[in-house]
Order: structure tokens, then sequence, then C-alpha cells
């Protein structure tokens, strides 16, 4: 009973969808807020040098910038569309959306790479001696902004790239199923008899040593991985709220564009 | 269903500290996903650290018992006050009630069988052991520990030779650690209430833990940017409030109080839950303007959250702003002194029974008062401009944290302390402690306000002549006062041990948690009861 009550507190409610999702929103809340500063951080310093932050956002690439948009306003669609496929059980397609949702996120990573290998090169990074000498205090705030959000940004890049993986693991599992079945032993067994357990064709998968009239109750314990592969319905909630999380990384991407790289 | 069949009904289940789980002994606590076990966990943890506050504290004193050099060197006085803050903030108040108090009677109080996520419950407190792992590499390792204050100004934190980002990095994972607590709590609170138990029909415990959670998940994420740019100016240069690299150190402030000032309110909000729970209970009625308690919980989490530059008066933000905000501190202490009114007023012609739970709820209301009228007086520009920085300060906020949060939650300890461990208290020794701290109390805090009022500043390991007798008050009163808490600690410790059987109920308790057995059973309810009232029904009681 004891153990029984134990293991049931931690898989309480895998019913309660709404919940679940509430929980996620919380999370999606703090996140919003924790790039909330940063965004106020920005809004400071543009209203203090506006001039600058012009001159700053030229060096941008905004073609770089454009791509990365398009890589990740379409990985928001590959994402819906696996869950979209999950909920109408469509696995495998669903799989494919996924796998191209962080082909997706790759492309934007390596691109950002790129982006921010060329700044480097040019000797324009935090604390560099190049930056602080040749620029005025606003270019070097835009530069450290620059940095710090898209950094940020790109590390929620990485972490819903993880997620999406396990997401994919959860998703590609099979579910071992255990089933118990007490078996009335008196009703159809005498004792000096032997249980076994057949597959379809007649093939023993398992048996019990023999029984004598002692034996009142036997517990049959099944742990299988089904053939067919049989989805779980929590996968859809866990790729929901992965989507949640990726469309998040999405908004701040789309607030982000504008600000660094079309304001000049 | 009544309340009484229900606890008919759930009487013969075994009790949560006796089920065995997966692993028994330690790991039967570390990895225990009850919200009880957890709430225990979180009780031992923190006043671990409460007790190492209460030294470092107490050290402070002795430094200050004579003039000159008396213990420490300044430079060591610094760390010993930075140590203290970060520890009694970060450490012990944050989730002093709602990791301990919160974890273990929320769900039973809204009928439930465990908070919504009781995995992530777990993690929340791991995440907080975490953080006083990397506390300690702080503390011992390289230049040692921080001498900037918790507050860690910049642009001295980032100059200081001194474990700052270490430290910084703590803090982080433990507002992580209280972010999770709060996610969880609004969602059991959305979710999991038991049928009938309606928004109005909630403990007033719950209003304070649900309005507190929502400061916690939308609060702390901004602190926690903050405290990571502080983090990358250290390591890797980015200088966003440094003004050689055109940054502005006074942002850091504003990004600092956002979080920090509601932060106060996340510390008391939950106290003040607690002195609404002992009340009606030990005056055997209804609570006195249930709604107005309980939305006045959501009002002060709300404009709380919009005060935090009265901080900053003499840090050079623009005027108007400082009007504005002293305006909105002054707008703040309305639904504060709702709840003292309408508690005084519960008391009012009740047949008050009187234990130690109401005991230390009258010390709360006492502390709560000095503080919070002193807090007015912050308010107001022209007094902060005054005594800004001075012990002015430091007495007022211990008065309201320490005299008001802390003493609810000692309150809580003697209140629920036999419900969490089954098992009562020896009352004599219980009151002789709180007498002790009431006296130790206010010998040092109401001195401390003196000082500050005649302009001794806060964080000098030293003083001047015309301070020496005072000071000299206020280190007794210290010796009163820690000499009380040790009583206290010891008191519980020994009823946990040795204490006497704790009936179900023994303080005819209306709220869920006296229907179910003591300890609770591991599900606390066999049976998920049905709610047909409010929660201070003693007319029920008596019939």
């Amino acid at each position: 009973m004891s153990n029984h009550a134990a293991t049931l507190v931690a898989h309480k409610h895998p019913g309660d969808v709404e919940g679940v999702k509430i929980g996620m929103w919380l999370f999606l809340f703090t996140e919003m807020l924790l790039f909330g500063g940063l965004f106020i951080a920005y809004a400071v310093y543009r209203s203090i040098y506006s001039e600058a932050f012009h001159t700053a956002a030229a060096n941008l690439d905004v073609t770089l910038g454009a791509v990365n948009t398009i890589f990740l306003l379409t990985s928001s669609l590959t994402v819906v569309l696996g869950i979209v496929a999950l909920q109408k059980g469509k696995q495998k397609f669903a799989v494919l959306m996924i796998w191209l949702t962080v082909l997706f996120a790759l492309g934007f990573m390596v691109n950002k790479y790129f982006e921010w290998s060329v700044k480097i090169h040019h000797g324009i990074y935090p604390g560099s001696p190049e930056l602080l000498a040749s620029h005025d205090k606003g270019e070097i705030v835009f530069y450290n902004l620059y940095y710090t959000m898209t950094g940020l940004h790109g590390l929620h890049v990485i972490i819903g790239l993880v997620v999406f993986f396990v997401v994919l693991y959860f998703i590609k599992r099979r579910p071992v199923v255990t089933e118990e079945m007490p078996f009335d032993i008196l009703k159809h067994v005498r004792g000096g008899t032997r249980l076994a357990v057949l597959s379809e064709k007649g093939d023993e998968l398992g048996t019990v040593a023999e029984l004598d009239d002692k034996v009142e109750l036997v517990d049959i314990r099944l742990t299988y991985e089904p053939v067919i592969e049989k989805m779980d319905p929590r996968n859809i909630i866990k790729l929901e709220n992965a989507g949640l999380y990726w469309h998040l990384v999405d908004v701040i991407w789309i607030f982000l564009f504008p600000l660094f790289y079309l304001i000049s | 269903m009544s309340r009484h069949a229900v606890a008919d009904a759930v009487r013969t289940q075994e009790s949560y500290l006796d089920v065995k789980g997966r692993y028994s002994g330690l790991f039967g606590w570390i990895f225990s996903v009850d919200h009880k076990r957890i709430g225990l966990l979180y009780l031992g943890s923190v006043f671990l650290f409460f007790i190492v506050g209460i030294f470092l504290g107490l050290f402070m004193r002795l430094e200050q018992l004579t003039m000159g050099e008396t213990l420490m060197t300044a430079n060591m006085y610094n760390r010993l006050f930075t140590l203290h803050g970060v520890i009694m903030i970060f450490f012990f108040i944050i989730p002093g009630i709602a990791g301990t108090m919160g974890n273990f009677f929320l769900p039973i109080q809204i009928g439930a069988k465990d908070v919504f996520f009781p995995r992530l419950n777990l993690l929340s407190w791991w995440l907080y052991l975490a953080g006083a792992v990397l506390a300690l590499f702080a503390i011992f390792s390289g230049e040692g520990m921080a001498d900037t204050g918790w507050t860690f100004y910049v642009p001295y934190s980032v100059q200081t030779g001194t474990n700052v980002t270490l430290a910084l990095f703590a803090a982080f994972i433990l507002g992580f650690s209280s972010i999770l607590t709060g996610l969880n709590f609004i969602a059991t609170v959305h979710r999991l209430r038991a049928p009938g138990m309606t928004f109005h029909r909630m403990p007033l415990f719950i209003w304070s833990l649900y309005s507190t959670a929502w400061i916690q998940v939308l609060a702390t994420p901004v602190v926690g940017i903050t405290l990571l740019l502080v983090i990358l100016e250290r390591t890797l240069g980015i200088g966003i409030f440094n003004p050689a690299m055109g940054g502005d150190p006074i942002l850091f402030q504003h990004l600092f109080w956002i979080y920090s000032h509601p932060a106060v309110y996340l510390m008391v909000l939950p106290g003040m839950g607690i002195v609404s729970e002992i009340i009606p209970t030990f005056c055997r009625r209804i609570i006195f303007g249930y709604k107005a308690i309980a939305w006045s919980s959501v009002g002060i989490a709300g404009v709380g959250t919009l005060v935090w530059g009265h901080h900053m008066y003499v840090s050079g933000q623009s005027s108007t702003a400082s009007i504005v905000f002293s305006f909105l501190t002054f707008f703040v202490a309305i639904p504060t002194a709702i709840k003292v009114f309408n508690w005084v007023a519960t008391m009012y012609k009740a047949s008050i029974k009187v234990e130690v739970p109401f005991l230390y709820a009258l010390a709360f209301l006492f502390h709560f008062l000095i503080g919070g009228l002193t807090g007015l007086m912050n308010a107001a520009i022209s007094v902060d401009v005054h005594v800004h920085d001075t012990y002015f300060i430091v007495g007022h906020f211990h008065y309201t944290m320490f005299g008001g949060s802390v003493f609810a939650l000692f309150g809580a300890l003697y209140y629920w302390g036999p419900k969490m461990w089954g098992k009562m208290y020896h009352k004599k020794s219980a009151v002789v402690a709180l007498v002790l701290q009431l006296i130790g109390f206010n010998m040092l805090y109401l001195t401390m306000m003196y000082m500050g009022y005649q302009g001794m500043p806060r964080r000098y390991y030293d003083h001047l002549p015309q301070f020496h007798d005072a000071h000299l008050v206020a280190t007794v009163g210290s010796w009163f006062l820690v000499t009380g808490l040790l009583m206290m600690i010891g008191t519980l410790i020994h009823s946990i041990f040795k204490g006497e059987k704790a009936p179900q109920n023994p303080w005819g308790g209306t709220t869920l948690e006296w229907q179910v057995p003591t300890p609770p059973p591991l599900e606390n309810f066999d049976v998920v009861p049905t709610i047909t009232s409010g929660p201070y029904n003693h007319k029920e009681e008596a019939e």
C-alpha cells in the first residue's frame, strides 16, 4: 500500500493538461521579465544615446539578421505543424517536423557564429581596446547590449535545441508497459499443474514453477514493449510546451531584430 | 460530506513520517517528493542558516561593544554584514515561510494531496542546496566573501577583488529555486482546490501565499538578470553599468530594487497570513473582514511592485520620480493598515485563549506597528534624506522583517509544529524564551533607531564617543535576544524528540489541517473533502 502510494504522488496529475500549461505559461512570464530587464536597459540607453545607436546599428549586417529572422519564423511554423501532426496521431510526420525545427535552429546558430566572428575579427567585442578607443560611449553601450541580448537569446536557442532532443527521445521511445493480473487459482487449477504464458504462436514466454494445493493466488506481472508504436498522450503536452518555449524564443528575436538591425 | 466525517475516514492512516517509500533513511528524505517532507527539509536548512546568521549578527554587535577595533578589522566587518544580509535574506527569510510552512500546509489547507508539481518542488529544494554550496565556496575560496553589502551596488561590486561573482551566482540559483516554488504554488491553488473550496473559502494563509507566489514569479527574474549583468561585467568586461563605457550605475539600483522591494512584501506577506490563521483560532471566532484581508494581500503585492524608488531618494534619481514613489509608498500603507485593524477587531470582545502562538501573533502586531509606522517616516522624502543609510533604517527593517515576519514564523512553529511532528512543546520554556526575545529585540533595535536618528551611520565598524552608551545597550540587548532565540530552538528540538504526543486538534482550529490526523498521512486525505463554508467557522465547532 505505502510503496504504491509513494509512487502515486509523483505521477498524480498526468491528465491535467490545463495545469501543466499554467505552469509553462508562468515559466514563460519569468523569461519575459528576465529579458524585460534588458529591454528596460535598452530603452534607457537608447533614449540617452539615440544618435550613437543609429550610427552603430549601421554596422550590423541586415541580410544575415533577416535570414535568421526567416529561419526562426519558419521553425515556429514547423513546430506547430509537428504539434498538429502528433495530435492527429501522425507520429512520423511530427518527428520529421521536429527535426526540421532543429535544423533551422542550428542554421540560426551557425549564422550567428559567422556574424559574431566577423565582428570580433574587426575588434568589436566587449572590452576590446579597439572598441573602447575608437568609438564613443553610446556605441560602446550599443555593442555591449547587442552582445548581451543576442548572447542570452542564443543561449535560449541552445536550450530550445536540448528541449527538442528530449521531446524526440520521448516520442521515439517505445513505452514499456507493465500489467498486473491477479489470477484466482482455485477456480481454475488443482495442485501439480504448471502455469505458462504463451505467445499467439504458442511459444512459451515464461513459466511458473509447479503449484501445489496451498497456493491460492498468483500475481502475474507482464512487462513488455508493444510492437505497435502506441503513443503516450503525454507526449503531446510535452511537445506543446516545447513549442510554447520555442515561440517565446522566436518572439524575443522578433523584437531584437528591429531594435538592433533596423534602426539605422 | 461534513468536516467531521472526513476526520473519521482518514484517522486510521499511517503518518507520513512512518511511511516507507522507495528509499529509507536520509535518502527517504532528500529524494522524497512528499510536500510535507520537503517542507521539513526546508525547515531544517533555513534554520541552519538562521543560526549562522544570528551569530554573524552577534559578532557585529560585539565589535561595537567598545570604540575602535574590538574583535575584527573594518574589512572583516564589511564581509560580516554582507554575509549576514545575504544569509538572512536569500537563505532564510525568502524561503523561510513559503518553503517551510507553505510547502507543508498549502496543499492540506486547500484539500489537496500534494502540490501540483511534486518533483519540481523537490528540485527547488535541491537548487536551494546548490546555492548554499556555492555560497560556501564564495566564503572559503580565493579572496573570500564579498564585502559589498547584500545589495551588491555597482561600481564597488565590480571593482572589489572579493568573491562577488560566486556570491551573485549563488543568489541567482536561489532566485531560480524561489521562482519554482512560486510557480508551483500558483498552479496548485488554481488546479488542486478541493470541491467547494472557492477562492473566498480559502484560508487567509493561502491568500497570502498566493499573492507572494506572484511576486516570486514576476519580480525575481528582474534581479536575476541584474545580478547576471554584474557577473558579465566582472568576467567579460561587458560594462552595462560602467560609466567609462557609457553605462549608468543608477540603472543597477533601479533594476535591483524592482525586485528587492517587492521582495520585502514577499517576506512579510506569508507572516501576515500566519497571523491571520492564529488570531481567529485563539479568539474562537470568525475573522473580522475576511475579504478585506484577503484582497489586501493582493493589493500589497500589486502596489508593492511600484514603490522601489523610495530606496533611491538620495541616489540622484529625478525628484519627480521621488515624489511619485513617495506617494505610492504612502499608498501601500493602506492595505497594510486594513489588515492590522481587522486583526484587532477580531480580538475585540472575543473569548481569547492565550497560548504561545497567540503571544507571538501579538508580538508580531507590536513590532510590525513600530516597523510599519517608521516605514511611513522613511517614505517621506525629507525625513528619509536625513535618516538614509543610518541605523534608523536598520532598526526599521529589522522591526518589519525580524520582529514581524520572523516572529510570525516562530508563532507558526508553535502553532503548526504539533501537527508537523506530532509532539507538543514545553509551554513554560517557550514563554520564557519569548520574553527574553522581546526584551532583547526591543533593547537592540529601538536603540538602533534612536542612534540612527542621532546620525549613527550603518555599516561602520566603529562609532563616535556620543554613541557609546547606546551601543552598549544595543549589544547587551543582542545577548538577551540570542539567548531567547537559542532557548526557543532548544524548546522546539526538545518537543520533537521528547514532547508529549499532540492531539489531532490541540487549539480548536477550524481549517482543514486540523481535520486530518497528527501527523498527517502520506496523501493527507483518504477522501478528498467537499467544502461547504468559509475557513473560520467556529459556530459549527460549538454545536
